[in-house]
């Protein structure tokens, strides 16, 4: 097979031109020319000057930055534990074949599906002043809390929204894991007495763990470069004094219109990719530990 | 985990039952309200779930406010173009990556995985920079295209080209098909499952995208739906009816479509197409 001619030289390049034409033309190469105009006081209708490392020294002293990084990172340190823990129990919840466990698990999907958007409407509507959420708080003789209109709890939120939107992505991701692990170490555990407790720390933690490292890291990305959660619960300035807005919303919101300081925004880009490139190196860490079994 | 006893059945239930509750009630609430006439109190204490008298008017009222109808159909060409391409440059990609030998083969993998790690947020601005400069922004096309072909889908499909058997091709060398003849004949009906997952990826991706869309759109006559939703809920938040009714129009035609495709998209990744 292998000396064996079964193509045309040309041929694997005209299969590729579509793909590796869009990939080029659209990613890689504005990531050059972000790499470039960082370091240039570029506007949206100025090409810039060089400036050097200037950029990066206004971002230093630039308090939204640190509001921005502060609330991204805070968004990677608060979600990630979740999105690790409850996919995981939501997947052991419906991967044993009952009856109307396939409804459930398409069911459970809807989040996932529903864009961000709209599922940020959505909580906005609920989490209003007097919307559902506080209607039943109530009712309990609680609230009403002003889950929109505080700092924090916006951010909390926020938070929330996407640990309920992302319960459906990540349950997949396990079900698929879980599928590979043999029923006999569930029975061999059974069978020397161990409560449903013990057989989860015990069998399955332990079998779905590098699976666990790549949802932590997965999600830790995600999580970083939140935007529309955050855009539309607080809005486009980032909810009281600005306090809400989270990098990526920085990146956009100084980036674009008219009086766009592109420059800038590139230079916050590149803090966004490094970021992003650090936790994606953790996804390649734990995929290659995962290899070898 | 052998035996099940009614108790740990009935367990189960109420706990799948709770989390359903949970990722389900807030859209059912979100449909509640949306059918809720104009002289209902939507802000009752406690809560009323289901509208006193269900109406169709504010399905119509929102489209008298915002062209959400031609938002959809926005949304649906961006969707549906997006789908097309990417199953069509993904595959082909993914299929010379996997299946034919040729010089530069590595680098051109190489350039996809580069790709993959590059994050669309943080080139936004200089694509942006860009459709400018072709005279392409506020136009469909430029929503389209940045991700016409996804660098993930074509490792995907690489993935699962990979995984077929080289026996399969080998007797139709044999019998004298050519490249082309071979990748739509044999391996493209192979891999029905993760072309399925794709489809599914790609329409959500491009129905669901909101960053991009924002940025390149300035003409309120092009926007697409998240766009357009998020214009509404920021001129019309005071009727939280209306922006009830105008998420339902965008939520709706989604899961109707993963309602149908569950059952391949489900068998596709657990064919291990989808590691993240």
């Amino acid at each position: 097979m292998k000396h064996v001619r079964t193509h045309r030289a040309a041929s694997p390049w005209l299969f590729l031109l579509p793909g590796l034409a869009t990939v080029t033309a659209f990613s890689l190469y504005p990531f050059l020319t972000t790499l470039h105009k960082a370091f240039t006081d570029a506007l949206t209708l100025t090409p810039g000057a060089w400036v050097g490392l200037r950029n990066f020294r206004d971002m230093a002293h630039d308090e939204q930055f640190w509001v921005a990084l502060r609330n991204s990172g805070l968004y990677v340190v608060l979600v990630v534990p979740f999105t690790v823990l409850l996919p995981l129990l939501l997947a052991l919840l419906v991967q044993k074949r009952i009856p109307g466990v396939t409804f459930f698990r398409s069911a459970f999907y809807t989040p996932v599906v529903a864009s961000s958007v709209v599922v940020a409407l959505i909580w906005g509507w609920m989490l209003d002043d007097r919307g559902l959420v506080n209607g039943i708080l109530r009712v309990l003789g609680a609230g009403p809390f002003a889950f929109l209109g505080d700092e924090w709890l916006l951010l909390f939120s926020a938070m929330a929204l996407t640990v309920w939107k992302g319960l459906g992505y990540y349950m997949v991701i396990y079900l698929a894991a879980l599928a590979h692990v043999p029923r006999e170490l569930y029975e061999a555990a059974a069978v020397d007495g161990a409560g449903a407790l013990r057989r989860f720390t015990a069998v399955t933690v332990p079998a779905v763990r590098s699976t666990m490292a790549l949802v932590g890291a997965l999600s830790s990305v995600a999580a970083f470069k939140v935007f529309s959660e955050v855009f539309l619960l607080a809005g486009p300035t980032g909810g009281p004094a600005g306090q809400d807005t989270t990098l990526v919303m920085l990146v956009q919101r100084t980036g674009t219109g008219l009086n766009g300081r592109v420059g800038y925004s590139s230079a916050l880009s590149l803090v966004v990719f490094a970021v992003a490139l650090l936790l994606m190196l953790l996804v390649l860490r734990a995929d290659r530990t995962r290899r070898p079994e | 985990m052998s035996r099940t006893t009614p108790w740990e059945k009935a367990v189960r239930y109420a706990l799948l039952l709770a989390v359903l509750a949970l990722t389900v009630g807030p859209f059912l609430w979100q449909l509640s309200t949306s059918l809720k006439s104009t002289t209902e109190d939507v802000y009752t204490s406690p809560p009323r779930f289901l509208p006193s008298h269900p109406t169709a008017h504010n399905y119509a009222a929102v489209a008298d406010i915002i062209p959400v109808w031609d938002y959809a159909l926005n949304s649906l060409k961006v969707a549906a173009a997006s789908v097309l391409t990417n199953l069509a440059g993904a595959s082909a990609a993914g299929f010379a990556l996997a299946r034919l030998r040729f010089r530069g083969r590595r680098a051109a993998g190489l350039a996809f995985v580069a790709a993959v790690l590059v994050p669309l947020e943080s080139i936004v601005v200089a694509q942006f920079t860009m459709m400018r400069d072709l005279e392409l922004n506020n136009t469909l096309v430029a929503v389209v295209l940045p991700g016409a072909v996804g660098a993930l889908n074509v490792l995907l499909m690489r993935n699962a080209f990979s995984n077929l058997p080289y026996e399969i091709e080998e007797a139709a060398v044999i019998d004298g098909a050519n490249v082309w003849q071979r990748f739509v004949r044999i391996a493209l009906p192979s891999v029905r499952g993760t072309l399925a997952v794709v489809a599914v990826f790609s329409f959500m991706g491009a129905w669901d995208d909101f960053l991009w869309p924002l940025i390149v759109l300035s003409d309120p006559d092009r926007f697409t739906l998240t766009v357009g939703l998020n214009y509404l809920h920021g001129t019309f938040q005071q009727d939280p009816r209306l922006v009830a009714a105008g998420t339902v129009i965008a939520v709706a035609p989604l899961v109707v479509m993963f309602a149908c495709l569950q059952r391949y998209f489900f068998r596709g990744v657990g064919e291990g197409a989808v590691k993240g």
